[in-house]
C-alpha cells in the first residue's frame, strides 16, 4: 500500500485526505520537513498559493521537498498546488517563488475572479470524462512539449491544458478533490 | 479555498500588501476597522468603491467587503465590483429590521455571522456559502467567539443526539429549516464552512477557535491596532497553520510586543453580536 502524504498548511486537506483514503492508500498529513520521510508520493492541495508558498519557507519545507522533488518523488499539485509547481507564474506578485518542476507558465486567477468560477466536464486522457470544479483556477497558457496533455478545456477562448505530468509531477487547474469522482487521484497513486 | 487560513481586515492597499506578504489567505477591504467603527460612532456603511478597487488592484489574493445587514442595493454594488465575497456584517449599522439579504440573488458567495446553531442555519437558507461566528469585533477579546462556537457545536451535538421524530420540534425550537436540521442531525456539521470572528488578537486566540473547531479565523483590529502588524499577521497566520503543535504556537508568540489593547465586552455601550436576527 502506498503511503501518499497531502501537504496539510493551508486549502482543501481534508477533502484531499478523505478522497484518498478511499483509494486504499496510507494518508499522511505533513506539515514539518520530516513528515515527508518514507512518503511514495505528495499532494499539494488547493488554497491560496501565497500562503503555502510563505508556509512552506517558515515550516523549512520547502527545500527539502525541493530536493527530494528534483530527485524524482512523485508529487500532484492542484490548484494552488500546479501554481507551485510550475515554471513561470503570470499575474502573480513578482516576487512569488515556485518550484519550476513542470516546464508550463500559469496565469494566477486566468479564469477570473471568485465569482467567474465554473464547473465543466472534462475529458481525460484513458480515463473519460470527470467532472471539473475550476475555483478562480490558474490557467496553463504556455507548456512546453516535455509536458504530456492530460486534458485539455475551451473555457471560451481557446484550448488549454488543464491536467498535465512531466514525469514525476502531475499538475491539475481544477479540484478532483470537491467531486465524488476519485479517478484523478487514482491515475496518480496508481503511478507510484 | 480560504480554508486554514487567515482573513485580514485592511484599510488600505499598503495594509493588504502587508497582510498578503505575511501569509494572508483574503483581504476584507473596509474603510476603518471594527474598534475604530466602534469608537467614532455614527451609521457605518459599505466601503468607498474606490478604495475597494485600489485594494483589489494590489493583491492577488480574494478580496471580500462589507454590507450592511439587508442592505442588497451594497450588496448589488460590491457585485459589480467583482469582490471575491460579500460578508452581510453586524459590524456596519443594520439597513434592514427584520430581513436578511436574499443571497440566492447574487452568485457572488456571502459570508454571515451567527452567534448560534438557528441564526446560522437561517443564514445559510438565505443562501450564506460560509458561516462565522459573531464574536464582538474591535473588542479584541475572544469571549463572545468562544460562546458562539461552543454554542453552534454544542447545539449540533444535541441533533445528533435526536431521533428523527424529535427534529420537527427542535426544528422550530432553533428557528431553523428543517431540511438543514435534518442534514446537521445526519452529518454533525454544517453544511458550509464555519469560520471565527471577533476579537481574535493573538496566535492563541487563533489556535483555541481552530481547536474549537473553526476552519479559519478572521482578524479585524486584532494584526494593524497591535504594535507590531507585520510579526503579528505572520504569528497569528503560522498558528492557524500549527494550531495543534504549541512548539509553533510558543516560538511564534514569543516577543510580539502588545497585542491590541481590548476592551471587556461587559462594559460595552453597543452589541455589535445583537444586530442581526
Amino acid at each position: 500500500m502506498p503511503r501518499v502524504g497531502v501537504l496539510a498548511l493551508q486549502g482543501d486537506v481534508r477533502e484531499h485526505v478523505s478522497m484518498l483514503q478511499e483509494l486504499d492508500v496510507d494518508v499522511v498529513r505533513v506539515r514539518h520537513p520530516e513528515d515527508l520521510d518514507n512518503l511514495d508520493g505528495l499532494v499539494l492541495p488547493g488554497g491560496e498559493s501565497t500562503t503555502i508558498a510563505y508556509l512552506l519557507a517558515t515550516s523549512g519545507i520547502r527545500t527539502t521537498l525541493e530536493e527530494k522533488i528534483n530527485a524524482g518523488f512523485s508529487v500532484m499539485g492542484t490548484c494552488a498546488g500546479l501554481i507551485l509547481l510550475s515554471r513561470e507564474i503570470l499575474g502573480g506578485r513578482s516576487d512569488q517563488w515556485s518550484y519550476g518542476a513542470l516546464d508550463i507558465s500559469v496565469r494566477r486567477n486566468g479564469y477570473g475572479r471568485q465569482i467567474a468560477s465554473f464547473e465543466s466536464p472534462v475529458e481525460v486522457k484513458g480515463v473519460g470524462v470527470v467532472p471539473g470544479v475550476f475555483i478562480r483556477a490558474p490557467k496553463i497558457e504556455r507548456w512546453s512539449d516535455e509536458v504530456e496533455v492530460l486534458a485539455m478545456l475551451d473555457h471560451g477562448d481557446g484550448q488549454h491544458p488543464v491536467l498535465v505530468r512531466h514525469a514525476n509531477v502531475w499538475g491539475c487547474a481544477f479540484h478532483p478533490e470537491l467531486t465524488l469522482d476519485s479517478r484523478v487521484h487514482q491515475l496518480f497513486t496508481d503511478s507510484l | 479555498m480560504l480554508r486554514g487560513g487567515v482573513i485580514m481586515d485592511v484599510v488600505n492597499p499598503e495594509q493588504a500588501k502587508i497582510a498578503e506578504d505575511s501569509g494572508a489567505v483574503a483581504v476584507m477591504a473596509l474603510e476603518r476597522v471594527p474598534s475604530d467603527i466602534r469608537r467614532d460612532g455614527g451609521v457605518a456603511r459599505m466601503s468607498d468603491p474606490q478604495m475597494i478597487k485600489e485594494i483589489q488592484a494590489s493583491v492577488t489574493i480574494p478580496v471580500m467587503a462589507k454590507a450592511r445587514i439587508g442592505h442588497f442595493a451594497e450588496a448589488q454594488i460590491l457585485q459589480a465590483l467583482d469582490v471575491d465575497y460579500i460578508d452581510e456584517s453586524e459590524v456596519l449599522t443594520p439597513a434592514d429590521e427584520e430581513n436578511h439579504i436574499d443571497k440566492w440573488g447574487f452568485t457572488v458567495p456571502f459570508v454571515c455571522g451567527a452567534t448560534n446553531l438557528g441564526e446560522a442555519l437561517r443564514r445559510i437558507g438565505e443562501g450564506a456559502c460560509l458561516i462565522r461566528s459573531k464574536g464582538e469585533a474591535g473588542t479584541g477579546n475572544v469571549v463572545e467567539a468562544v460562546r458562539h462556537l461552543r454554542t453552534i457545536n454544542a447545539q449540533m451535538r444535541r441533533l445528533q443526539s435526536a431521533d428523527a421524530a424529535e427534529l420537527f420540534s427542535l426544528a422550530k425550537d432553533l428557528q431553523a429549516p428543517l431540511p438543514l436540521v435534518q442534514e446537521v442531525a445526519a452529518t454533525g456539521k454544517l453544511p458550509v464552512p464555519l469560520f471565527c470572528a471577533g476579537g481574535i488578537s493573538t496566535p492563541a486566540d487563533a489556535a483555541l477557535v481552530l481547536q474549537l473547531g473553526a476552519e479559519a479565523v478572521f482578524v479585524g483590529s486584532g494584526i494593524f491596532k497591535s504594535e507590531d502588524p507585520i510579526r503579528m499577521a505572520k504569528a497569528i497566520v503560522e498558528a492557524t497553520t500549527h494550531f495543534e503543535d504549541a512548539q509553533v504556537v510558543a516560538r511564534v508568540s514569543t516577543g510580539l510586543g502588545e497585542a491590541m489593547r481590548g476592551a471587556e465586552t461587559t462594559s460595552l455601550e453597543v452589541r455589535l453580536a445583537e444586530r442581526g436576527w
